[in-house]
């Protein structure tokens, strides 16, 4: 009787041209173990993930969280029941909320995960950098949080213009005065409601850190980047790994003072005189972590290790300058699984 | 950081390529600049890679002028910091 394979579901399938990091996870795990039992969690019956076959056999739809904690903890009992899973890795920002809230009933049925607590999540908030920034030692540009267009109106003698409209949860407006930045809130609000977050602009060249906590404090591994191709949306569509000590340190520094637990993102931006500066942090891996296996750490798999309360194998070096660059390519795909993701929501390959 | 450590830091190929570990730029250059790149990591003054040029190179012309110009592209892209200037000595 063969022994059954560590079984790991993975969110974020959505491999767009605003990427959901699933993919990237799943790619970095079938590296390092080709035996784990992959499952794909998917919210749309057309999420790029689905149709790679040469990644997933399994893949489940889950209902979006907004619809109701019953129905998305229902369909993770029910899809649990069919493949046991080990681990979950959620991938999206506006999922976590929900797997926080769920965490000790996936502990009771079994599921491990590796997540922050709900106050380490709360920390990083956007409306909270400036906090984060005193707490860590980190540089921070100024920030203020705003609910009002009277606010708006107040907020230069804080925040001087040019300076960036920022939703709670995503996208970045660009605003030189005070007419741009009321556009702006309008948008950001009418998309993703109040608060609305004001950020000076940092002129430099932005660098991104995929890294890992160890949720006492420590830095399992970190991988810092620098975009070398954006799209019009800003995502990286190429990148090349950098070993600056000094943005290392950022992420050391960030998990000391917040005990970090799980994967993360730290997005800064180096100014003129080398200093960086905190833009943002996101509370999951970000869509381009395959390039930390590709560099020879491996994160997606550590958090799985960590996960299941094992050491983490991975190193402390990577290959600096690794690149990433992306392709967009045509699947193609049988309507046998289409069908049965809108119809049945799961496929078995 | 100092220049220094920087430049050190640097992956330089033979075909011209190089790559500043520390920022993630990208550069290309030709012969003479790499050969100015190799000298300065060795730590050479001025006068000696000028002279370095003159023997390698057929070379005419204000070569100073032009090894100045190429510490000021060092400077502009942050291979070396703003204050930078190789020894005159």
């Amino acid at each position: 009787m063969s022994e059954r394979p560590l079984t790991v579901g993975v969110t974020g399938l959505n491999a767009t041209d605003n990427p959901g990091p699933g993919v990237a996870v799943i790619r970095a795990l079938r590296d390092a173990d080709p035996n784990i039992r992959l499952v794909g969690l998917a919210y749309d019956a057309l999420d790029p993930g689905v149709y790679a076959t040469e990644l997933l056999r399994d893949i489940f739809m889950l209902p979006y969280p907004s619809q109701g904690l019953t129905a998305f903890w229902s369909r993770l009992e029910y899809i649990h029941s069919k493949v046991g899973l080990d681990v979950i890795i959620p991938t999206l920002d506006a999922e976590l909320p929900a797997f926080l809230d769920l965490e000790p009933k996936l502990r009771e049925l079994g599921i491990k995960t590796l997540l922050p607590t709900r106050e380490q999540f709360t920390l990083r908030e956007k409306g909270r950098l400036a906090a984060l920034g005193i707490k860590s030692g980190i540089l921070v540009p100024p920030t203020a949080v705003v609910n009002t267009i009277e606010e708006l109106s107040r907020v230069h003698h804080r925040v001087p213009y040019p300076l960036f409209v920022k939703g709670l949860y995503y996208g970045a407006t660009l605003a030189h005065s005070y007419d741009e930045a009321t556009h702006a809130f309008y948008k950001v609000v009418a998309q993703w409601g109040i608060p609305v977050v004001v950020q000076g602009q940092i002129s430099g060249e932005e660098f991104n850190i995929v890294a890992l906590g160890d949720g006492e404090g420590g830095l399992v591994g970190a991988v810092g980047m620098k975009k070398l191709v954006l799209t019009d949306k800003g995502k990286g569509w190429a990148g090349i790994t950098v070993n600056d000590p000094a943005l290392l340190h950022v992420a050391k520094q960030f998990m000391s003072a917040t005990s970090w637990r799980g994967p993360c993102e730290i997005e800064l931006m180096r100014d003129k005189n080398g200093q960086y500066h905190l833009i943002e942090i996101n509370p999951r891996f970000p869509a381009w972590v395959y390039l930390s296996a590709g560099a020879g750490m491996n994160l997606p798999y550590a958090a799985v290790e960590l996960a299941l309360g094992r050491k983490p194998s991975v190193g402390t070096e990577y290959t600096v300058g690794t690149l990433f660059v992306r392709i967009s390519i045509d699947q193609i795909a049988r309507i046998e699984d289409f069908q049965n993701m809108v119809t049945t929501g799961e496929v078995s390959r | 950081m100092s220049s220094g450590t920087h430049l050190k830091d640097l992956a330089l190929s033979d075909t011209g390529f190089v790559f500043d570990p520390y920022t993630g730029a990208t550069f290309t250059t030709n012969a003479t600049g790499l050969l100015i790149l190799h000298a300065l990591r060795e730590g050479l003054s001025r006068p000696a890679i000028v002279e370095k040029l003159r023997d390698r190179f057929d070379v005419h012309g204000d070569v100073e002028t032009d090894v100045n110009e190429f510490f000021a592209l060092l400077r502009q892209h942050g291979v070396v910091p703003p204050n930078f200037t190789a020894a005159e000595k």
